[in-house]
């Protein structure tokens, strides 16, 4: 019997993924496999997923621009239906999976979580989980946008059908994706064999754990990404994941794109690396001035707001002896204190954008005279 | 005093109507369960979506997730209407000479009496539905208007346009003007009588919340809503209705949202449902509050008026529904 005690809103997770990249296998293995919790699966079409249950929705994907004039301010208006159906009968499942069409934008879909009130009042984005083929990501980034956007957009990157390529193509794929979204887990896998530990309830969203989990936010290290049962640990060492990240100097030469140094010392395929055209902006600074800094990022994500992706970062402010962590999709954004410093921990901000046509010199400048020991 | 008869069912209660003086509370789950000298319950889908009266007959007409469109008679025996596979109906829509329609994916189907079925594609996933007063056409709410479709003609579909999700629709009772909910926190209006050239876009808008309930008064003169901590009534006796008109704010609390609202069925009273349980009376005359329910464990969901208005059946969300009885 439903009580007047406020719900747990229920986890969603979005699954993302070109044609052919392992979606349904993923799904069926979700729905299959005894983990002891059930999930609302809305897809676009039945299609292939051979399980029957009452819990599979089909939804015809319909994106509403909402009537403000931002044309980044979308939603899906299928899922909007669906979730308050789904969420007249809470007690049936523990989390809504949401299986993307192949060519789907992922932003209308996360965005329909934090600005539906009704969507975002019982239920939490949990991940965006992209699934990308690894014999054919170089093909897909040649032909299409979408593909891109996918992994870009994503909290975690399983990189599925690695028995297809060379251990060379697949660093090389490893190195596509790290460019094109250097905050993402990347997990490497055969038949959608993740660990589904490493898919499912992964807190990406939320302000709280999102950047908990990741002890090493920014710190461009692959190595330190938490591997699933199929990684090999044979990481190469790139040297540009380990400049001395030297916050004092806003010129340092560290700053330049993924893209551009890779093409100093890689070898194959440098032409799929060509074809990303979202690039990420690292920023790190030291303790901010709130009074500079959320004024800053509002500025920002107005102006840039529909060619920003995705944004995550943990800010120092001065004075504050807790850490500030904000996460945005475009213009939307989202901050609040995570936890208290701890001892012996730097204080220092780190802020990253990914997305496209940023100007990273004008952003980096700015967000560096928001440190309080600016003048 | 008012008196209220509570009845305590599982899970969210969709919708509460009468069938005569009969009252009928449909669950999510997909009972319908009916206070006839007792209780009684019809199993009528594995998952409702959604359950109206029909404003031409003396039935209710429900959708699910089972994909089954169903009639409710007033002894509580379901008969299948439509069945659309696998699909989930949260629109369906009664219309007269026995018609009905129902609407999943970009389809609007109107079934009628002799059990033919019209099919409409429409551009757009279909949000809502309604009939018109007079004739046998609907209107179909969707990405960027409404659709009107004359269901006995080829005539292409009549398009009423204007940018944005439109998630409800109604007709007023005399015909004159379409009204539909929106995603955003706002109704838009057409005036469907004006001549060529004349401005017929009505923006109804400043709620904190969408609007997901609206009740006409007996006469039309009057539209009533939910979305903000009053009922939003708006006026539409004039000739342009509300036009240049401010609403009437009924039954206002402070920061307790309004999520349903009904009017009698002939007096200009309004029953006023909100977020935290609570039923008001309230008289649209003099502004005129009576408490009818104290909150309860949820938000009221649905409430309706039984034809001789002494009784309204509400549910809510939580499941606690009931009968309040006005003239005792």
């Amino acid at each position: 019997m439903a009580d007047t005690a406020p719900q747990k809103p229920i986890p969603v997770t979005v699954l993302t993924g070109y044609l052919g990249a392992g979606k349904t296998t993923l799904l069926n293995r979700i729905l299959s496999e005894s983990h002891g919790k059930k999930y609302a699966v809305i897809v676009n079409e039945f299609g292939e997923i051979g399980i029957d249950n009452d819990l599979i929705v089909e939804s015809d994907e319909e994106i509403y621009e909402m009537n403000n004039g931002c044309v980044c301010c979308t939603v899906r208006g299928d899922l909007i239906r669906v979730v308050e159906g789904l969420m007249r009968r809470p007690g049936r499942f523990d989390g809504i999976i949401v299986e993307t069409t192949g060519l789907a934008d992922p932003v209308p879909v996360a965005q329909t979580f934090f600005m539906d009130d009704d969507v975002r009042s019982k239920t939490e984005l949990d991940a965006v989980v992209a699934l990308v083929d690894a014999k054919h990501l170089p093909l897909r980034l040649k032909d299409s946008r979408e593909a891109e956007d996918q992994i870009a957009f994503a909290d975690v990157v399983v990189v599925n059908k690695t028995d297809l390529v060379t251990p060379q193509e697949l660093a090389t794929i490893e190195e596509i994706v790290r460019a094109i979204n250097p905050t993402a887990r990347i997990y490497k896998t055969t038949r959608s064999g993740v660990d589904l530990a490493r898919v499912l309830d992964q807190g990406a969203f939320n302000l709280e754990r999102a950047l908990e989990n990741d002890p090493h936010f920014l710190e461009h290290g692959h190595e330190d990404h938490v591997c699933g049962p199929d990684c090999d640990h044979h990481h190469h060492d790139h040297d540009h994941h380990h400049h001395d990240h030297d916050h004092h100097h806003h010129d340092h030469d560290h700053h330049h794109d993924h893209g551009h140094d890779h093409d100093h010392h890689h070898h194959a395929a440098p032409s799929a690396i060509h074809d990303v055209t979202v690039k990420s902006i690292s920023l790190r600074g030291g303790e901010m001035n709130p009074d500079r800094f959320f004024p800053w990022i509002q500025k920002v994500t107005q102006t840039d707001g529909p060619n920003i992706l995705r944004l995550k970062g943990i800010i120092a402010f001065k004075g504050d002896e807790e850490r500030y962590v904000v996460q945005g999709v475009h213009m939307i954004i989202e901050g609040d204190h995570q936890r208290p410093w701890k001892d012996g921990e730097k204080r220092e901000s780190r802020l990253v954008f990914i997305g496209r046509d940023l100007d990273r010199e004008k952003i980096e400048k700015s967000f560096l005279a928001c440190q309080a020991d600016q003048t | 005093m008012p008196t209220v008869a509570p009845l305590d069912l599982e899970g969210h209660v969709v919708a509460a109507h009468f069938l005569g003086d009969t009252p009928f509370f449909a669950t999510a789950a997909g009972e319908i369960r009916r206070l006839d000298g007792g209780e009684k319950v019809t199993e009528a889908h594995n998952g409702l979506l959604t359950c109206v009266k029909d404003p031409f007959s003396a039935a209710l007409l429900t959708g699910g997730e089972d994909g089954k469109v169903m009639r409710i008679a007033g002894d509580g025996t379901a008969t299948q209407i439509a069945e659309a596979p696998r699909k989930w109906i949260n629109v369906v829509a009664g219309g007269p000479q026995g018609a009905v329609a129902y609407a999943h994916g970009k389809s609007s189907v109107v079934v009628l009496a002799d059990g033919s079925a019209k099919e409409f594609a429409e551009e757009r996933t279909v949000e809502a539905l309604a009939f018109a007063p007079k004739g046998l056409r609907i209107a179909a709410a969707r990405y960027n208007g409404v659709s009107l479709h004359w269901v006995n003609t080829q005539l292409p579909a009549a398009d009423l346009d204007w940018k944005g999700a439109h998630t409800g629709v109604t007709f007023s009772p005399d015909g004159r003007f379409l009204v539909t909910t929106m995603q955003e926190n706002a109704l838009h209006g057409w005036k469907l009588d004006g001549k060529a050239g004349e401005a017929r876009h009505m923006r109804m808008t400043g709620y904190p919340s969408k609007v997901k309930s609206y009740s006409w008064s007996p006469k039309g003169k009057w539209l009533a809503t939910s979305g903000a901590p009053a009922a939003i009534v708006w006026p539409f006796s004039a000739k342009d209705g509300p036009m240049g008109k401010a609403p009437l704010e009924l039954g206002t609390r402070a920061n307790i949202l309004a999520t349903c609202v009904a009017f009698h069925p002939v007096e200009e009273v309004l029953a006023i449902g909100f977020i935290d349980g609570m039923i008001l009376g309230v008289r649209v005359g003099d502004g005129k509050e009576a408490l009818l329910r104290r909150p309860g464990k949820g938000a009221i969901t649905s409430m309706s008026w039984s034809s001789n208005g002494k009784l309204i059946a509400f549910g809510s969300e939580a499941g606690d529904c009931g009968v309040i009885d006005i003239s005792a």
